[in-house]
């Protein structure tokens, strides 16, 4: 049906990995992050929740080039990550994941805290008298009831990601087979001549993808949400 | 033995209040804003106090002075809120479970079959709290606090949210409790007839005083 060549699949397949792997990466951070926005009143709250939004208002090829200043060979962070760790980010996919990370945060935190805030404390409140610490109310109550917001985002981080472009290209460029997206793809191939073709058909496997997401996110929230209520 | 000296201050209320007890249902009498529940709350480890002492069988758990405070979840005292609060996402069988998992206690067969059978509600152990009635819900509530196996028994109007019909319901259930279960018990009421039936010792509570204390014939 549609005749993908194998550099197409090199793409899409990268893409994936990117995807799935800065979702996962950035789920627990999320969460964490969520219920300290939710929770927690301290010194600077609004500084890091302006911080976290960052990357959804400036423009994305200023948060690549930040990431490329930071987590770069010569970067303070990438510097160090890869002497004592022998962790490298630029221009390897694992530079693109991080970049898609940090994009789709704002977007991963932002119905993990919603739901986090509208958990009634008081059933955390019944989880305490019954003999359970503070950590085992996180996870027995708190978690299980904050699920479908969860879940709803990394769902969204997810479909963020697997379109992320300006910060990508920036910090690692476009190099096929290692950082070269969907979207990197998409932008070598309009820009070729005979292009045309090829660039179609990744941009409707990119537009099932996302579409297939959201559907996900949707039934994801209503069985999550069925199941908070009893049914 | 239960022995409460503490003060409170909660905005423009000031609960300050003293009493010792060794009842087997002690009951907690006063209207709406006297202050039963934030006494009971801080019975319970929720709330702090500001000054005072709460000694239950001879172990501090509060006491301001040398900075004693164990956490709610350390108290072993249970607590039946008069909205039930089970947990929506477990069925009823896990909820009366949770409180013996998070104590990592042994499974007790014959204590579990008891509360059971006490509580009547074996028909509804795969049920989401959902598709409960207000009354057994209340009653799965009883069985989960009283599974937890706690020293102290905290009843917060329990039969508040029912109707007549469904008090009338869970009465019994509640004497069968105070007469077999064995665990002393705080209940907080302002329905003088229910205190009547149940309690064997009154504090009765005004404006966040402690205006008498005996037996149930102080509630004329």
């Amino acid at each position: 049906m549609l005749d993908i060549s194998a550099a197409e699949w090199t793409a899409i397949l990268l893409s994936l990995r990117v995807a799935v792997i800065a979702t996962l990466v950035a789920t627990p951070f999320g969460i964490a992050l969520a219920w300290l926005l939710a929770r927690k009143d301290f010194w600077g709250k609004s500084v890091l929740d302006a911080v976290v939004h960052l990357p959804l208002v400036l423009p994305p090829v200023v948060t690549g080039y930040l990431l490329l200043l930071t987590f770069g060979r010569r970067g303070l962070v990438g510097g160090f990550l890869a002497d004592h760790l022998g962790i490298v980010f630029a221009f390897r996919w694992t530079g693109a994941a991080l970049a898609c990370g940090v994009m789709s945060f704002p977007l991963l935190v932002r119905p993990m805290r919603l739901s986090i805030e509208a958990i009634d404390r008081r059933l955390e409140q019944a989880a305490e008298t019954l003999g359970a610490a503070p950590f085992k109310v996180f996870f027995t109550v708190t978690l299980p009831l904050a699920l479908p917001g969860v879940l709803a985002g990394m769902v969204l981080g997810f479909a963020k990601a697997i379109g992320e472009f300006g910060a990508t290209i920036t910090f690692v460029s476009n190099i096929p087979g290692e950082t070269q997206t969907i979207s990197s793809a998409i932008y070598s191939l309009i820009q070729t001549p005979d292009g045309d073709a090829a660039a179609g058909r990744l941009v409707i496997v990119s537009v099932v993808l996302a579409l297939g997401a959201l559907i996900a996110a949707e039934w994801f929230a209503r069985r999550a949400t069925a199941r908070l209520h009893g049914n | 033995m239960l022995r409460v000296d503490v003060e409170k201050q909660l905005g423009e209320f000031s609960l300050s209040a003293s009493f010792s007890s060794e009842g087997r249902v002690t009951g907690l009498f006063g209207a709406s804003g006297a202050g039963k529940s934030s006494l009971i709350n801080i019975i319970a480890g929720l709330l702090r106090p500001d000054r005072g002492t709460i000694v239950i069988d001879g172990e501090t758990l509060d006491d301001t002075a040398s900075g004693i405070h164990v956490p709610a979840w350390r108290r072993r005292i249970g607590y039946v809120f008069q909205d039930a609060r089970l947990f929506p996402h477990l069925d009823v069988a896990q909820n009366l479970d949770y409180g013996r998992r998070m104590n990592r206690l042994a499974p007790d067969r014959a204590q579990h079959a008891r509360v059971i059978e006490l509580l009547d509600i074996g028909t509804l152990l795969d049920r989401r709290p959902g598709k409960l009635s207000g009354g057994e819900r209340q009653r799965v509530a009883l069985g989960r606090a009283l599974l937890s196996k706690p020293r102290l028994l905290l009843l917060d109007e329990p039969l508040g949210a029912l109707d007549e019909a469904r008090k009338l319901e869970i009465l019994p259930y509640l004497v069968r409790l105070r007469d077999e279960a064995n665990v002393p018990m705080v209940y907080v009421s302002h329905d003088a007839a229910e205190l009547r039936q149940l309690a064997t010792q009154i504090v009765m509570l005004r404006q966040g005083r402690v205006t008498s204390f005996g037996g149930v014939k102080v509630l004329t």
